[in-house]
């Protein structure tokens, strides 16, 4: 074996173990805090394992989600359930719930990896398959063939989700604060170092955001790491105060959330007339309609992923005089 | 790849910095201040972008350079949000 | 690529581990947060500074160098940011000029 084939193992090992040891840190932190941060560098160490394993399309979405997304969602979290220390106890499971839910976790965790370790080398699988399948669409990226083409439904039934989720985080709201604006405010900073972030990183980060989601058919990318990254940048505008958060009556803010769906159902439906059946597309035109699909799904992925940051209306909607 | 010599350079490179900051991860345990456990995190994603940077150019996968971009650019993300979090409980 | 700019390449990405060494070394030694502070953002700054410029040598094209820089850049600015925010709440904001 020559020496960086060692070395790589070596790295290999020792991110494995980081790996195990950030999870372990993050379920025994002594408090919301410090496991939601534990929880955060487990994402980063996930990202470099996903590389490691060949899979940077993985290690993509895992960097934009695990450590931008989820740590922001998570923190805003605990924020909201302080002060409410009798409901967050009545809710947590009892030691006896939570041993039995850890021996579920583990026996599943037990069989999957001995289902892996009992596969033949080379495992079977369509990747051949698909890889061969890919170029004759007009796309690069075999992920992208997949996720687009060969397994379209799931993934349309995916984007569906997201606004679900929105809808199921909207319905905490009380009453009296429907038709507010979603999640707390924060004073307008003009001075200082968050000011500076706000008006120099979104730029930035616009271009980037929608370059990772251009390149998705091509390489390593797409719409939800991109429409993340794209959803971050609105984040931070709003942290520093240069923006508020739109009111959750508003028709653009429905409009941009069930765009994606709305069109990808649209070209689904189109494949009965222009080829055989739904979701399917001729392979002339596969690239563009993906690439508009693409698109309108990257703009609902960053509606999405902010309104859920900014969680549930928590100011009653202003008069309008 | 990269040629012998500087390939086991780069990957060399790679888990030191890795091993290094993984170090750090010491103070993600320790605290004792909530900004000490996030620094080991701050330290921990910067290493990861160096260690990312280094295996793209040892196994020469362009790709490795936009995941590095994406922690470079939301990486800091992370550590603003809980100073944010933590004034927003302060104001509670 | 010539010879001497591999080299000095990867003196540059030897240079930018050491830092990363000294300044998890930092984070974990230093007595107290703001200096731990001080320790991180060494690391982060010329650490990965060091590694990029290191890389440089061995990237494909230009386009791919570009976003080499861009890489270390973010990581400046928003890192010199958060290292500001962590040191606000850790002295409480500094009083108006």
């Amino acid at each position: 074996m020559t020496l960086d084939g060692v070395l790589a193992g070596v790295l290999d090992g020792l991110l494995a173990a980081l790996v195990l040891a950030a999870a372990g840190w993050t379920l025994a932190a002594p408090a919301a805090f410090p496991a939601t941060i534990g929880f955060v560098g487990f994402g980063l160490l996930l990202t470099l394992a996903w590389v490691r394993l060949g899979a940077p399309d993985v290690a993509l979405t895992e960097a934009a989600i695990g450590t931008g997304a989820t740590g922001v969602i998570l923190l805003l979290a605990v924020v909201r359930l302080r002060g409410g220390e009798e409901e967050v106890s009545a809710a947590t499971p009892g030691r006896a719930l939570v041993l039995a839910a850890g021996l579920l976790a583990g026996a599943v965790g037990l069989a999957l990896a001995l289902a892996v370790l009992a596969l033949p080398d080379p495992a079977p699988g369509l990747a051949a398959e698909a890889a061969a399948r890919t170029a004759p669409l007009g796309l690069g990226n075999p992920v992208a063939a997949v996720l687009m083409v060969f397994r379209g439904l799931d993934t349309l039934l995916e984007s569906v989700v997201l606004v679900f989720t929105v809808l199921a985080v909207w319905s905490m709201a009380p009453d009296r604060h429907w038709g507010g604006r979603p999640g707390p405010e924060f004073p307008r900073q003009d001075d200082g170092p968050l000011a500076l972030l706000a008006r120099l990183l979104p730029p930035v980060g616009l271009v980037i955001g929608i370059y990772i989601a251009w390149v998705g058919t091509d390489a390593p990318g797409g719409k939800f790491q991109g429409g993340t990254i794209l959803a971050a940048m609105w984040v931070v505008a709003w942290a520093a105060g240069l923006v508020q958060a739109p009111s959750v009556a508003d028709r653009r803010v429905r409009l941009m959330l069930v765009a994606g769906p709305l069109v990808f159902v649209l070209v689904g439906l189109a494949g009965f007339g222009i080829a055989d059946g739904f979701l399917a597309y001729p392979p002339a035109l596969a690239k563009p309609l993906i690439l508009v699909i693409e698109a309108a799904m990257t703009l609902s992925v960053a509606a999405a992923l902010a309104l859920l940051i900014a969680g549930p209306p928590e100011h009653p909607p202003e008069r309008v005089t | 790849m990269a040629e012998a010599p500087v390939l086991v350079a780069l990957i060399l490179a790679a888990l030191v910095i890795l091993a290094s900051v993984a170090g750090g991860l010491w103070r993600v345990l320790r605290g004792p201040d909530p900004a000490d456990r996030l620094m080991a995190t701050q330290l921990l994603g910067t290493g990861g972008i160096a260690v990312l940077l280094l295996l793209g150019a040892a196994t020469r996968q362009p790709a490795l350079l936009d995941v590095a971009l994406v922690l470079a650019l939301l990486g800091a993300f992370a550590s603003v949000a809980f100073v944010l979090a933590s004034r927003l409980v302060g104001s509670r | 690529m010539s010879a001497v700019l591999a080299f000095l390449g990867l003196l540059a990405v030897a240079a930018g581990a050491g830092f990363f060494v000294a300044g998890t070394a930092g984070v974990i030694r230093f007595p107290d947060t703001p200096s731990r502070l001080h320790a991180l953002t060494k690391a982060d700054n010329l650490g990965l500074g060091l590694v990029v410029l290191g890389l440089l040598p061995f990237v494909p094209g230009w386009f791919f160098a570009l976003k080499l820089l861009l890489v270390w850049a973010l990581v400046l600015l928003s890192g010199a940011t958060a290292a500001q925010l962590i040191a606000e709440r850790v002295r409480g904001p500094e009083p108006p000029a």
